[in-house]
């Protein structure tokens, strides 16, 4: 394999593996600190032991996102040192603040982890507000430069093709930032609920039907239910936007290779580069020009209008995003199924269906994430800054590429296993105390 | 001062407080794994005591300088992804052991591992300092000439690299010896590790010296050229930190070793000032532009007057011991 490829290999491993427990990172602290927050306010202790409990397991959870995340920036300077090189002075700026956040999160996460006995109630829930705030913030900031690299602004090119002029703001507040950071923001709460709520869902299933896992179940899904809708929300900007921005992209997520007036979504169904067109699929004509600028005729430019060397693969980011439009739709309607059932009877459903859709929505949710990652991702190819430098030119000439990607996903791989024998360890012990 | 040399001013700063901290623990690692005789459990024990997990974050300040210095992370891309492997498996392994205690215990795996990274990552991140230190990467015109083990798999990087391993266990010897003073069996085990620590890192910071004479690289001219005055420090303060050790006076030596720390660090900065990575890229050269120096700036100022009086209160919070051995 070559390193463009291999680069590509393992800067893709340890980002799909780094998000997860990032997510967890944004949205978890949300969820202790209103946990917490609703004990000392309803005087009411079960509230206090589910805020306990999820610590616990966050503990671990933060760990691993931390350190996932250190081989992250270590490998943009490693893998992509050219892409640094140039990049590295305009986008830089979110990183730092970037960094500050998560020590920050560092800090307050120990003060809360550790501090029980240490401080007082009111004092320790006060300090899950900085963490719940620093890993929104953790996100935002870094979703700026991703989102840099796909509409890159804020610079100016000298005649000689070298930096001429930079304007870090105007690159931290690039197009994409409006869209971009509210969409991922909210699809880690998205995230968070679901794969809480399915957590508790097992449990039910299980027959521990006990107040703990009433109440877990009924927090994830509040975050689940506003998160998932909000995600629908930015997730239609988001679109409208890159039909604007990266028409490339929206092409090969739609699968639209001819330049066409009136053009319809492809529900599912495989491009097919040398047919030009998207087999298999379900076809809602015009749908997609409306979608896209509210007229039903407008002009959606096609795949086949891109020099070749310019066109994102079709096949994946169309699966992709339609894989993520349909999860994010199942768990949606889960969400809503939930929360019909629940408001209907004023009590927390627990029939066998809704359950088993509730633990299929919990990894329905993190597949959805990452499908949308590989949209946002693939769908940028060939470029990885938008239409200024080629991924191809930005990956290191380093030996020991290959090693490199075969150590990490070794380490991927134990950190997954003990991550979950850990936790399941944890699940554990607390079924067994009082705690 | 420009601006640039002001950031990489606070860089360095930055460096050097994870040099203190970040070393420290690096140097429990090793106490950890090298944990012997009647009161083995209890060494380790005192080790997990006295690690400050938090400083792990600090390793966002390390990153800067990497994902800022591409022509570096180019030419020392081996040692500094050993290093990265290292810092990974040694954070989660710390976070395993603290949560899992019955699943990982000190000789499972996951204990061998927190060991050995302990020992592997600041071994070669001291060799790719010696690498920069003794002008073995080449840069004309901001495009890497020199090769990829070049520079890092001397006799030299590998003498700095057991060089930097040794100073990182002889600060943890030194922060043991002041959390275990109420104990004197412990302090006595610590007192006897930061006197062979000391021995061993002098011993090898005079053959770094040596060598460096022998060969003629950069480093001996940085030391005795800018960086004299705080060479010299060091020098005096070398024997003076063993002094106290001896005398069983911990927190004298723990003061002179951290100070020891940064005398070297800011020995070799300004001594090769004004070159970033000698021979060939000079601070101004590789900074980042002027709007993005000073946004820098504010980010860190804004950054700093949050962070300080959060860690202070951290401090004040758990006495400065490791909130995560109590739990």
């Amino acid at each position: 394999m070559d390193n463009v490829t291999l680069a590509r290999a393992t800067m893709g491993t340890s980002l799909g593996f780094h998000i997860v427990f990032a997510v967890l990172g944004v949205g978890m602290p949300l969820l202790m600190s209103a946990a917490e927050g609703l004990s000392l306010w309803r005087h009411d202790e079960a509230w206090m032991v589910l805020a306990r409990r999820w610590s616990k397991a966050f503990g671990i959870l933060f760990a691993v996102g931390a350190v996932s995340g250190t081989v992250l920036s270590f490998e943009l300077g490693l893998l992509w040192p050219r892409f640094m090189a140039f990049s590295g002075g305009i986008f830089g700026l979110p990183f730092s603040a970037e960094g500050f956040a998560f020590f920050l999160e560092a800090i307050f996460l120990g003060l809360y982890l550790y501090g029980w006995n240490r401080l007082t109630p009111i004092q320790h829930w006060l300090t899950s507000i900085p963490i719940a705030i620093s890993g929104a913030a953790s996100s935002v900031f870094v979703v700026m430069a991703n989102a840099w690299m796909n509409t890159p602004a804020g610079f100016r090119l000298g005649p000689d093709g070298k930096l001429a002029q930079v304007d870090p703001l105007a690159a931290a507040l690039n197009p994409s930032t409006a869209t971009e950071d509210p969409h991922m923001l909210v699809s880690a709460y998205v995230v968070t609920g679901f794969v809480v709520a399915a957590v508790y869902a097992a449990g039910l299933l299980r027959g521990r039907n006990d107040i703990f896992h009433r109440r877990g179940l009924a927090a994830g899904m509040v975050m689940a239910a506003v998160a998932i809708v909000l995600a629908g929300i930015t997730g239609d900007s988001s679109a409208r936007f890159i039909y604007e921005a990266q028409p490339a992209k929206f092409a090969a997520m739609e699968g639209i290779y001819q330049t066409q007036r009136g053009a319809p979504i492809h529900l599912g169904g495989i491009p097919s580069d040398s047919q030009h067109r998207v087999l298999y699929a379900i076809e809602i004509p015009k749908a997609l020009s409306f979608l896209a600028t509210f007229n039903p005729n407008a002009e959606v430019r096609g795949l086949d209008t891109f020099p070749a060397a310019d066109r994102p693969n079709p096949v994946l980011v169309h699966l992709s995003f339609d894989g993520m439009v349909g999860l994010g739709l199942f768990i949606g309607f889960v969400a809503a199924m939930f929360w019909f059932l629940a408001l209907r009877r004023r009590f927390v459903p627990t029939g066998r269906l809704l359950l088993l859709g509730l633990v299929a929505a919990g990894p329905a949710s993190v597949i959805a994430m990452e499908a949308g990652w590989f949209v946002t991702e693939f769908g940028r190819q060939p470029w990885i800054v938008y239409g200024v430098m080629r991924t191809s030119e930005a990956a290191t000439s380093a030996p020991a590429l290959g090693p490199t990607f075969a150590i990490f996903i070794a380490i991927y791989a134990g950190l997954a296993i003990t991550t979950g024998r850990l936790l399941l360890m944890l699940a554990a012990r607390t079924r067994g105390a009082a705690l | 001062m420009s601006t640039a040399e002001v950031i990489a001013g606070i860089l360095w700063l930055a460096l050097t407080a994870y040099a203190v901290l970040a070393g420290a623990d690096f140097g429990g690692g090793v106490w950890d794994l090298f944990a012997s005789g009647p009161r083995a459990n209890e060494q380790r024990g005192a080790v997990a005591e006295a690690m400050g997990p938090v400083w792990e974050a600090n390793h966002v300040w390390l990153i800067f300088m990497i994902t800022g210095l591409f022509t570096v992370a180019l030419a020392l891309y081996i040692p500094f992804t050993i290093a990265m492997v290292g810092i990974v498996l040694r954070g989660a392994s710390f976070a395993f052991r603290a949560h899992g205690a019955d699943a990982v215990g000190p000789t499972s795996p996951w204990g061998v591992i927190f060991g050995v990274a302990s020992v592997v990552t600041p071994f070669f991140l001291g060799t790719a300092a010696a690498a920069v230190a003794s002008g073995s990467i080449h840069a004309p015109g901001g495009r890497l000439a020199s090769g990829y083990l070049d520079g890092w798999t001397t006799p030299l990087a590998i003498v700095i690299g057991l060089f930097a391993l040794s100073i990182c266990a002889y600060l943890a010897a030194t922060y043991l010896m002041v959390e275990n003073e109420d104990r004197p069996d412990l302090l006595a085990d610590f007192r006897r590790r930061a006197i062979a620590a000391a021995l061993v890192s002098g011993a090898l910071a005079l053959l770094a010296v040596a060598i460096s004479f022998f060969d003629g690289s950069r480093l001996l001219e940085s030391l005795t050229g800018r960086g004299l005055p705080l060479f010299v420090l060091a020098l005096l303060n070398g024997p003076l930190a063993l002094w106290a050790v001896w005398r069983s006076r911990p927190r004298i030596a723990r003061v002179a070793v951290v100070g020891q720390v940064v005398l070297v660090a800011w020995a070799w900065a300004i001594g090769q000032w004004p070159y970033l990575v000698p021979p060939d890229l000079t601070i101004s050269a590789t900074a980042a532009p002027e709007a993005t120096l000073t946004g820098m700036l504010a980010v860190v100022t804004i950054g700093g007057l949050l962070l300080l009086p959060s860690l202070w209160l951290l401090f004040r919070v758990f006495k400065a011991r490791n909130p995560q051995a109590r739990a």
